[in-house]
């Protein structure tokens, strides 16, 4: 026998796209739309594209092996996991799996809220396919790692929501199936219980079963995986070690202009029936438009929205995020005293910049959003923005390296001689 | 390792289109899920209302209390001689069964859009899960009809014995239905809307309210294509004492519900492939 896992070959899925409707949510709606296009069968064919999720891949997984699969969002990552797990069939190809399998799409499959710690591990455990016996066994271990004590016989929909995470991580990390596929469950839960997911996995991975793992965390895929896949609208845009990989990756984001906008064409732009989002820059501090920033520059962003109803206490805002995905700060207009929040419609553009000398030399991306405080986000967009801080004019030099931190603060030192 | 999937050959994922592969047997090493899932939607149910299992007594009771009034006491409704709450709370039974299963077994996959996607089991049990649980409510409601029987003094023929088949006998003609039913449900929801009328109309087809000997001799092998009939009338002769029903009146609905749970096996497999994908 073969040490194979997984054998993906030409793999395709595509979906039905509409023009306006092809979902009929009534009967009344599909005899209606029939009846309409009678008389222009060629038109409704015209009209329907197809769009494909997945095209034509290809790759082996051997036994054993821990693979990131890596692209961004609607690349069809989870695609590849959703037909790997039999959720959803192949429109063509084929793939072949050698072993069981045990998916975790989502934290918590199978959770009913209305049922206690204790049913929903029996629960979700048989959904996820576990036996009774076997989870008679792991009971004990499962709710020490999900550190739930004595809440075991309350009621799910009491529980926090940190509570309910490690609940769920803790039954699906105790599966034991050969093969592992896994979607981004990592990124839910504080940082010590991510830690603990992720040592988990590594834990999983020495006892010689294969983890298929989907993940924006960067370095956690160059550090768990031996190799990684990238995946680029549906096709594969290279396979290879993970380090490799996920350089290559991140490398890739610096082609991005600085600079996204919102038109009309490109469908509906974020916002909501306040705020319309039009388009979003960064800037350096000669006003040119750039993703690659000297250390010797700010950094400075640039939104250009719509107000469309008169909002009050509206924010906007942004979290500036670190190649592995920390968040280094976050920051709002509120809280600069800048917007009291109260704006009439119009057309606005509202600016932050991030200092000169403060970043190290790296890749960063910024999230931005518009929120009004505990009634309604009106846009979030991860990772929108994703530029580069380069070391190249400052008196130290191309001193660049990872133990100099993330940032870089100028503090104030003192030396005093004690004696001596 | 143990034989939930077999470790020596692959599972194969490939377009099934134009295939007729039923494939049931994947379903059996996941036969201890359907009993949890079973088990998940009695807990909720029981859980959630503050008289628990009394509502399953007491909804049945007081539901037979207006057929008996209405029916009984101000119709005359004939009754084969039984007293008329006995009579109509023995078909009564197995019919909140029967409508039950019906109901939550064509709105099962709408109601299952969680699981449909994001992780796999046969879809098949999740109608066999929704037509087999309100049977424990059955169990249920049952103590109120043993009370009828020692208030009235009436003894259970060895018919009694025969209660189970007959329960299985409902259970698999609501799976069949379910079958159709509920992939169909996730594509229009208008078949939620009709469920509630199809279950109403129903029940007046079926001798639940009036005795089976109300029906003219003629039309008994149209009225027999109900495969009700054989279950209600089963239910009468085993609690009742009822005389024993006819075989020959019962073929025609089995054979109406074997067509049923064949082509909806069928139909059901075909749907299930598409499910995560519309749900």
């Amino acid at each position: 026998m073969s040490d194979l896992a997984i054998r993906v070959e030409n793999l395709s899925k595509s979906y039905r796209v509409g023009r306006t409707r092809v979902r009929h949510d009534t009967l009344r709606d599909l005899v209606t739309d029939r009846v309409r296009s009678l008389g222009r069968r060629a038109d409704r064919d015209r009209a329907e594209r197809v769009f494909w999720a997945l095209r034509d891949v290809s790759f082996d997984v051997r036994q054993g092996e821990v693979v990131g699969l890596v692209g961004r969002n609607g690349a069809g990552k989870s695609t590849i996991l959703k037909i790997l797990s039999r959720i959803t069939e192949p429109t063509s190809g084929r793939a072949e799996i050698h072993g069981r399998v045990g998916s975790l799409l989502e934290v918590g499959t199978g959770f009913d809220p209305e049922l206690t710690g204790r049913e929903n591990i029996y629960l979700s455990g048989a959904i996820l396919g576990m036996r009774k016996g076997e989870i008679d066994r792991k009971f004990q271990e499962i709710v020490e790692f999900a550190e739930i004590g004595r809440f075991i016989d309350t009621p799910v929909k009491r529980y926090s929501s940190g509570m309910y995470v490690r609940l769920a991580f803790a039954v699906a990390g105790h599966l034991e199936p050969e093969i592992l596929l896994v979607d981004e469950v990592l990124a839910v839960g504080d940082a010590g219980f991510q830690r603990k997911c992720l040592g988990r996995i590594g834990e999983v991975s020495r006892e010689n079963r294969t983890v298929v793992f989907v993940s924006h965390n960067m370095s956690a895929v160059a550090r768990l995986c031996q190799s990684a896949i990238w995946i680029d609208g549906g096709q594969i845009q290279e396979i290879g070690r993970a380090a490799d990989v996920v350089m290559h990756y991140l490398a890739a984001g610096q082609t991005d202009a600085g600079e996204v906008r919102f038109d009309a064409s490109s469908g509906r732009p974020p916002g909501s029936e306040y705020i319309s989002l039009a388009a979003a820059r960064l800037r350096d501090d000669s006003g040119c438009v750039t993703t690659t920033f000297d250390t010797t520059s700010g950094v400075t962003l640039e939104m250009e929205y719509r107000i469309l109803r008169r909002a009050s206490s509206l924010r906007l805002g942004f979290a500036l995020v670190a190649h592995d995905g920390t968040v280094i700060l976050a920051s709002r207009d509120a809280d600069g005293g800048v917007g009291d929040g109260a704006r009439g419609p119009g057309t606005y553009v509202t600016r932050c910049t991030i200092s000169a000398r403060f970043l190290s030399p790296g890749q960063y991306a910024l999230t931005l959003g518009c929120d009004t405080p505990r009634i309604e986000t009106h846009f979030l967009l991860e990772r929108a923005l994703v530029f580069h801080v380069e070391d190249v004019s400052s008196a130290d030099g191309p001193t660049a390296n990872e133990a100099s931190g993330l940032v870089r603060v100028s503090l104030p030192w003192a030396s005093d001689r004690m004696g001596h | 390792m143990r034989a939930f999937e077999g470790t020596l050959s692959p599972i194969v994922i490939e377009p099934s289109r134009g295939r007729w592969r039923l494939d049931l047997g994947a379903a059996w090493p996941y036969r201890e899920l359907l009993y949890f899932l079973v088990w998940r939607d009695v807990k909720v149910r029981y859980k959630q209302a503050a008289l628990g299992v009394g509502w399953v007594v007491l909804t049945p009771v007081l539901t037979v209390l207006v057929f008996s009034m209405v029916f009984g006491v101000l119709a005359r409704l004939p009754s084969d001689g039984h007293p008329y709450v006995a009579f109509a709370f023995a078909g009564f039974l197995p019919w909140s069964y029967f409508s039950q299963a019906l109901a939550r077994g064509a709105m099962c996959l709408v109601g299952s859009s969680q699981l449909l996607t994001k992780v796999y089991f046969p879809r098949i049990l999740i109608p066999v899960a929704a037509v087999t649980m309100p049977a424990v409510d059955l169990l249920f409601s049952s103590i109120a009809m043993g009370g009828l029987l020692v208030w009235y003094g009436i003894v259970p023929g060895w018919g009694l014995a025969l209660l189970p088949v007959f329960t299985l006998y409902a259970g698999i003609t609501a799976l069949a239905l379910a079958l159709w039913l509920s992939p169909v449900n996730v594509r229009f929801r208008d078949v939620g809307h009709t469920i509630p009328f199809l279950i109403q109309c129903w029940m007046y087809l079926s001798p639940v309210v009036y005795p089976l000997s109300l029906v003219p001799d003629r039309w008994q092998i149209v009225y027999g294509l109900n495969p009700m009939v054989a279950v209600v009338e089963g239910f009468r002769w085993g609690l009742l004492g009822a005389s024993s029903p006819r075989v020959s009146l019962f073929l025609p609905g089995a054979a109406v519900v074997l067509v049923l749970l064949v082509t909806g096996t069928v139909f059901f497999k075909r749907m299930e492939r598409s499910l995560a994908d519309v749900v």
